[in-house]
């Protein structure tokens, strides 16, 4: 599995998002993303990439888009999607 | 006098600073009140459509002084929801942020009033609304599950637990508590009552602990209180809260359910460090907001405790209930729109559903509760009615519902071949709760006590 799958499905898994949807999303943009949702959504990154972001990183994941910025600097790198 | 009134103070005191929308000062709401009375016949029902703006707050003040009476909803409420709550109801009016999506105007409906990106509808119909003269106020009692009850507070309820509160957390002019709550949850209203009362400075964000903006706002407005749900506070942990620098902070609450004892200690011991107060409370919507407070210098050695009656309250315990006894036990509930012209049904007295006991100094500590139902994220969610609901949309499956407070299990039979995830998500954006207190687990066969009911503790322990 490449990262950017792993990536999706842990939005697919916690937030219940996919495909299309997933560009535009953003932290209280949709119901599921709210709060609880957010720490969640983190705890999952966290365990399925081995690792531990740090507040300020946590509170920046504002977005899809904004967290596979966030996760390069763990060294995790999400491929590019296919255009 | 009632603190919605007009009072007599510097009109050029600020009382609302907004993120969106800067300062409203003191005189700005009396003017701002008066212009909206003008809009608004007296005695009249209007459906609120909160968020933490200044529109929001100026137009709930501005309900109250001109004793038209407000149901607070969430302005993020699904439309159905209102739709059919508006039906039940039949509100004379409708205050909406502007470009709401769930509320759209028809031809029923005419704009009368705009101002602080809100707008005020005027809804005709041809029956006049019966209200109960005391009526002041009505709140959901779930907030999420859209059901028809609502809480019926009187201007006495709201006016006599505001004192109380600023008399207990010692409130004034000075403070500047910064919105973490709802402001149609009876706890982040009664934040906004008690600070008006005390002639304080409310700042409102709609930002969440979860983001920058909500900090840098906390900071550069020199908050000095907020308010939280246990959730609030397993998110403040999450984020490093405790190595925050945050001078301004002089008191942090907690209600709305119980705190783990390890979270209580940690907050208790952060707050001696940086000589904040740390304040545990106990309430409910029936009692307007709250009923007890734990006092701070009391935290540890009281850990686990809802703490004492707040100033004008009492409490007893009649066969192990916690009932309560003060001025601001709402009147009852309403279910229908014939119910708004009830009296009080009351009379000071509440059941309060909670068991409890009390040590020998005189604190209370809550063992159980009476009736089936959690606190998830600070709200009630009866489990009951969950399997009712359940019930109604599967016909002939059994279904169970246990959990702890941000947790609900929900069990159900292999056999009736159900989807998780479909009933996670049918769930979720029924009761309108995030999927991640939700968890469905599948078992062979739903327990059965000898006289044919659901066998709960032993569910508990599976």
């Amino acid at each position: 599995m490449t990262n950017l799958e792993k990536y999706n499905k842990v939005f697919q898994v916690i937030l219940k998002k996919e495909g299309e949807e997933l560009k535009e999303l953003r932290y209280r943009g949709v119901p599921e993303w709210d709060s609880m949702g957010h720490m969640n959504l983190v705890g999952e990154l966290e365990e399925k990439f081995d690792i531990m972001l740090d507040t300020p990183d946590m509170l920046a994941f504002s977005s899809y888009e904004k967290g596979k910025e966030i996760l390069k600097k763990y060294g995790v790198e999400i491929e590019k999607e296919d255009a | 006098m009632y603190f919605f009134e007009e009072q007599v103070l510097d009109k050029d005191r600020i009382y609302l600073r907004s993120e969106k929308e800067g300062s409203v000062t003191y005189g700005e709401l009396d003017c701002f009140c008066k212009e909206m009375g003008t809009h608004m016949e007296k005695r009249t029902l209007v459906f609120l459509l909160c968020q933490n703006t200044a529109g929001s707050v100026l137009g709930y003040i501005a309900c109250l002084r001109n004793r038209v009476v407000p149901l607070l909803l969430d302005c993020k409420m699904d439309y159905n929801m209102l739709k059919d709550l508006i039906c039940h109801y039949e509100p004379d009016y409708v205050f909406a942020p502007k470009g709401h999506q769930g509320y759209s105007p028809d031809e029923r409906t005419q704009l009368v009033y705009e101002a602080y990106g809100y707008n005020l509808y005027d809804i005709s119909k041809e029956t006049e609304t019966k209200l109960n003269e005391d009526l002041a106020l009505l709140l959901t009692t779930s907030g999420s599950t859209g059901s028809p009850k609502l809480v019926r507070q009187s201007y006495e309820n709201i006016q006599s637990n505001a004192e109380s509160i600023v008399e207990y957390l010692e409130l004034n002019e000075k403070e500047r508590p910064i919105s973490t709550l709802p402001m149609n949850y009876t706890y982040g209203l009664s934040i906004i009552n008690s600070h008006t009362l005390c002639g304080a400075t409310i700042l409102l964000t709609e930002h969440t602990m979860f983001e920058h903006e909500f900090w840098e706002y906390f900071k550069a407005e020199e908050a000095t209180s907020f308010g939280g749900v246990p959730f609030t506070y397993e998110m403040l942990k999450r984020i490093q809260f405790f190595h925050m620098d945050l001078p301004s902070l002089r008191t942090m609450t907690q209600a709305g359910g119980k705190l783990s004892r390890a979270l209580q200690k940690e907050f208790a011991l952060y707050a001696i460090k940086a000589g904040v107060k740390f304040v545990i409370m106990y309430g409910q919507t029936e009692a307007t907001a709250r009923m007890s407070w734990l006092p701070p210098e009391c935290v540890l050695e009281k850990a686990g405790s809802i703490g004492i009656s707040i100033p004008g309250g009492a409490f007893s315990i009649v066969d192990g209930e916690l009932v309560y006894e003060g001025k601001n036990v709402t009147l009852g509930y309403a279910k229908c729109k014939e119910d708004l012209a009830k009296k009080d049904e009351r009379h000071g007295v509440l059941y309060t559903g909670d068991l409890a006991r009390k040590d020998e100094d005189g604190f209370y500590y809550i063992t159980g509760r009476k009736k089936r139902f959690l606190k998830i994220l600070g709200s009630r969610v009866n489990l009951d009615e969950i399997e009712q609901i359940l019930k109604g949309r599967y016909k002939d499956v059994c279904f169970a519902c246990t959990g702890v407070d941000d947790r609900l299990d929900i069990f159900v039979e292999k056999g009736a071949g159900l989807c998780s995830e479909e009933i996670v998500d049918f769930i979720s954006k029924k009761i309108k709760m995030n999927d991640g207190v939700l968890q469905v687990r599948q078992i062979d066969s739903i327990p059965l006590n000898h006289s044919g009911k659901i066998h709960y503790r032993e569910l508990e322990e599976m």
